[in-house]
């Protein structure tokens, strides 16, 4: 039997829905968003409003508290998951629809490190954004990220370290980039 | 001295002693180990709280004030601390205040040297280390900031890319074993016992003690 005080998502208003997704969104409660996305999708709403007015605000919300310190990695890690849980729906519909493609970027973390919580965070909020994102994975080399952006020809490359060991390895591939004339392209 | 104390607020000088060791509070027990088995009773032992990891920003204005504070106390003031995540900056902060620190990258390469450490950079970047201080105090420093007691479906998304837990022995001993065997039991991980002994911190620490 139904909380007397659950919210019933299918009942609230387009407005009070949005909102109640950013809540959701900041709770970290993954089915509720995707139970939200599909009730906008389904009253007439673009994946495009529904990605940028519901998901991406609600983040924009979540990463403004993680600054400020108010929350932290795992709140933000369950906020990240439930938006890529409604990013999964919107994502074939977004293309579908021909959303606004505002570029491509190729994204990694360095050779030696294996972490990747902020990459993949940051590959997330670019999709958002209307990017085209090409994630690389971990432990990249300075050869597989050039691979990369001979064939794709991003205009973005992002690349990530957690550690202070391995932070250097960005310029290496700056370096060979400088070396090679691609930097400026 | 309990781990809980040296984890919150640290462990204060003695005001003994005429060199005075600013280390972090994970070191405390091996620092004070070494000391006892090597006479240096003219080392003193100041320990900040080991918390200060879980915020590596916040272990330079901490080691600053510790320096500032004793300097007119000791002839020679020693920073305990490696690299510890400040990206170079809490080297930067020990050159400018004209005091010498210990080299490498974290505890976990001085433990267990820090040209082995690197040496194994290659083939070892997907290792998780555990030394006998984060084997005690795993959850305190492992478990609960990330979240893993309120949210255990975190674990892959943090250790997913990581394939083995080394747990990096300084002493020998059966119940810190079973413990750390443990830890990678609950990350999920495959487990290697591999004793060090204190590494490159008795070496450091016996150039610190001949001055």
């Amino acid at each position: 039997m139904a909380d007397e005080d659950e919210i019933i998502l299918a009942d609230l208003s387009d407005d009070e829905l949005v909102l109640q997704m950013h809540d959701d969104l900041y709770d970290g409660l993954k089915e509720e968003i995707e139970e939200a996305v599909n009730l906008l999708i389904a009253r007439g709403w673009t994946p495009y409003d529904v990605l940028t007015k519901a998901l991406v605000a609600g983040m924009t919300i979540v990463g403004a508290d993680f600054r400020d310190g108010i929350l932290f990695v795992p709140e933000v890690l369950l906020a990240a998951n439930a938006m890529k849980a409604g990013m999964f729906i919107l994502k074939p519909l977004l293309v579908e629809t021909g959303a606004p493609r505002m570029g491509k970027m190729v994204i990694g973390t360095v050779k030696g490190d294996i972490h990747d919580i902020g990459k993949n965070l940051v590959a997330m909020m670019m999709e958002g954004a209307g990017f085209e994102v090409l994630d690389l994975g971990i432990n990249n080399s300075v050869e597989k990220y050039l691979d990369a952006l001979e064939r794709e020809q991003p205009d973005i490359l992002g690349m990530s370290a957690l550690l202070t060991t391995t932070m250097p390895y960005m310029k290496v591939v700056i370096d060979t980039m400088k070396e090679k004339g691609m930097r400026e392209d | 001295m309990d781990d809980l104390t040296l984890t919150e607020t640290g462990l204060d000088p003695a005001q003994t002693g005429r060199i005075l060791l600013v280390a972090c509070g994970a070191l405390a027990h091996e620092i004070l180990e070494l000391k006892a088995a090597n006479g240096w009773s003219h080392l003193d032992l100041q320990c900040l709280p080991a918390k200060l990891h879980l915020w590596p920003e916040k272990i330079i204005p901490a080691v600053e004030a510790a320096v500032e504070t004793a300097r007119a106390d000791y002839e020679t003031i020693f920073v305990v601390y490696a690299d510890c995540g400040t990206g170079g900056l809490l080297q930067t902060a020990c050159d400018r205040l004209g005091v010498e620190m210990v080299e490498g990258p974290h505890c976990y390469a001085f433990f267990q040297g820090n040209a082995d450490f690197a040496a194994r950079t290659e083939t070892e970047f997907t290792a998780f280390y555990l030394t006998d201080f984060l084997v005690r105090q795993f959850d305190a420093f492992v478990w609960k900031p990330m979240g893993l007691d309120r949210h255990p479906e975190l674990r892959d998304m943090y250790f997913g890319n990581y394939t083995k837990l080394v747990y990096q022995a300084q002493v020998n001993d059966p119940a810190l074993d079973a413990k750390a065997e443990d830890c990678a039991r609950r990350l999920g991980l495959a487990y290697e016992r591999r004793f060090t002994g204190y590494g490159d911190l008795a070496t450091t620490l016996q150039g610190v003690a001949a001055r």
